[in-house]
């Protein structure tokens, strides 16, 4: 299991090699990168936005359930940590999480179908670097559409947030603000967030698309490939998101 | 040309090739023949250089695959046309840009030209007005149709098929066989077509490499393959109830 384990990090390491080469013609990698853009993160704005603004909503109850019982701890005091809390954990590693599921499982088996249908082998045949062909557009897609899904998600995040606790009297609506906006240090922890939003991505995107391209078999192994991606995925996002907060953070 | 001399490959403890050479000719169908399991597919991707020989050569003309630079492979790769056995059409591409696909990746052609060499090419296999439909909505046969007319339409000088009619009716198959042997008279080039079905290396077959185990055990015409003498020959062509009654009329 240890050696299959090194086996398959030094497969990926392998496969990246090919996927960062310059394409064989930009034209066709900018029509596939457009594409992938709209497959991979415009099809992904709705469920962001749900998620966000319920999580917000979420976060802003939890904490005021926590904090609420202190009467001489300000009400703009929970919006503050939901803001914290939001920008630095859920926004960028939630979101990042659940996009692994539904565009991971979606590159896996796109690449995985193409795979038992021989289109990769025809793509080889004529020439083509198909691991650059097919999954560089995907990764710098992610890498590109990633982050603004992200920032997306902050701002609806701190939306639901204020909503969630002007609409059940726990914080009003122009308090929240007033928290979101205490000791608010500009561009820190939204360059943290990104930072980890940009190696989330880059995970997501080469992860599933490893799992997908190595597929051998049939219809029955490019679902395994599918499950596969995600839980690798989600693997890889929780571990570097452990690196990544004790690197930055405590740095 | 191309020729395969002693071709080695083996997988693990499976030794699938064990010393093949067959010589490839120009303007014909070269067919690869054999049982499930004799080495054609593996024969045929060492050739193509998709696997590598663990021993002998591949020579195309008077170049030898394995002694290729990497940027020489790349373009003998859009020498080569491919037919494979389900066709590998990309679906998220319609007809006519799958058939452009190898124009778009490859060549300098213009706009203009691109769009008659792909008319060319559809007209050639019969394809017209099939260009906006998706591999999804085609039938097989038009799917390998499409197939060959992506494989040829950077005009290459060798063709390869793994099995070009296999799930395709009588009628159709015959269609694909004669299309195959038709381009391949028509621009000279050397075609590799394997299959196991009978009715092609009748019908097509200028040149016929029979497999078994490994290796080569017979090579001829499709004239000559029913009269071929070898046992393992007569054993795999006179399988069938239809080609016993054949050898008995033709005994007659």
């Amino acid at each position: 299991m240890i050696t299959n384990f090194f086996e398959g990090i030094g497969a990926y390491a392998l496969l990246m090699t090919k996927v960062f080469r310059r394409p064989d013609r930009w034209k066709l990698f900018y029509r596939a990168l457009v594409k992938e853009i709209q497959l991979l993160g415009l099809d992904s704005i709705g469920i962001v936005v749900i998620l966000s603004v319920f999580m917000g909503g979420v976060v802003t109850i939890q904490t005021a359930f926590q904090l609420s019982d202190d009467p001489l701890i300000p009400t703009y005091y929970i919006a503050m940590a939901t803001r914290e809390s939001i920008t630095l954990e859920f926004s960028p590693t939630v979101v990042s999480l659940i996009l692994a599921g539904k565009v991971g499982s979606n590159v896996a088996s796109s690449l995985g179908t193409m795979r038992v249908s021989e289109q990769i082998d025809a793509l080889e045949v004529m020439g083509v670097n198909s691991a650059s062909f097919l999954i560089l557009p995907k990764i710098v897609a992610q890498l590109l559409f990633n982050p603004i899904l992200i920032i997306m998600s902050l701002f609806l995040g701190l939306w639901g947030g204020a909503m969630a606790g002007d609409l059940l009297g726990l914080v009003p609506f122009e308090e929240s603000i007033m928290g979101y906006r205490l000791e608010f240090i500009p561009f820190e922890n939204a360059f943290y967030a990104l930072i980890k939003t940009v190696v989330f991505a880059f995970i997501i995107g080469s992860v599933s698309a490893y799992s997908g391209y190595t597929v051998k078999g049939g219809a029955v192994e490019v679902g395994v490939a599918s499950t596969n991606a995600v839980v690798r995925s989600c693997l890889a996002i929780i571990l570097a998101n452990y690196l990544l907060t004790d690197l930055i953070l405590t740095s | 040309m191309i020729q395969a001399k002693g071709i080695i490959k083996s997988f693990g403890e499976n030794h699938v090739l064990k010393g093949v050479d067959v010589d490839f000719y120009p303007g014909k169908t070269n067919l690869i023949i054999g049982r499930s399991g004799s080495g054609k597919t593996v024969f045929l991707k060492t050739i193509l250089g998709l696997f590598e020989p663990d021993g002998g050569s591949i020579h195309y003309g008077e170049e030898v695959l394995g002694e290729m630079s990497k940027q020489r492979r790349k373009t003998l790769r859009q020498e080569i046309g491919m037919v494979f056995q389900g066709g590998a059409l990309f679906d998220s591409m319609s007809v006519a840009e799958n058939i452009r696909f190898p124009l778009e990746m490859f060549s300098t052609m213009t706009e203009h030209e691109k769009d008659a060499r792909v008319k060319f090419v559809m007209d050639r296999v019969r394809l017209e007005g099939a260009d906006k439909l998706f591999p999804s909505e085609i039938s097989g046969g038009m799917q390998k149709r499409v197939s060959i007319a992506r494989a040829i339409s950077m005009n290459p000088n060798y063709l390869f098929c793994d099995e070009p009619n296999s799930g395709l009716d009588p009628e159709t198959a015959i269609v694909i066989d004669q299309l195959i042997q038709e381009i391949t008279h028509e621009f000279g080039m050397t075609t590799i077509v394997n299959t196991h079905d009978m009715n092609s290396v009748l019908e097509i077959g200028d040149h016929v490499v029979f497999m078994k185990e490994g290796h080569k055990v017979w090579e001829g015409t499709n004239d000559q393959v029913l009269g071929s003498t070898n046992a393992d020959v007569e054993d795999y062509v006179f399988k069938s109830k239809l080609f016993k009654q054949v050898r008995t009329a033709l005994r007659k």
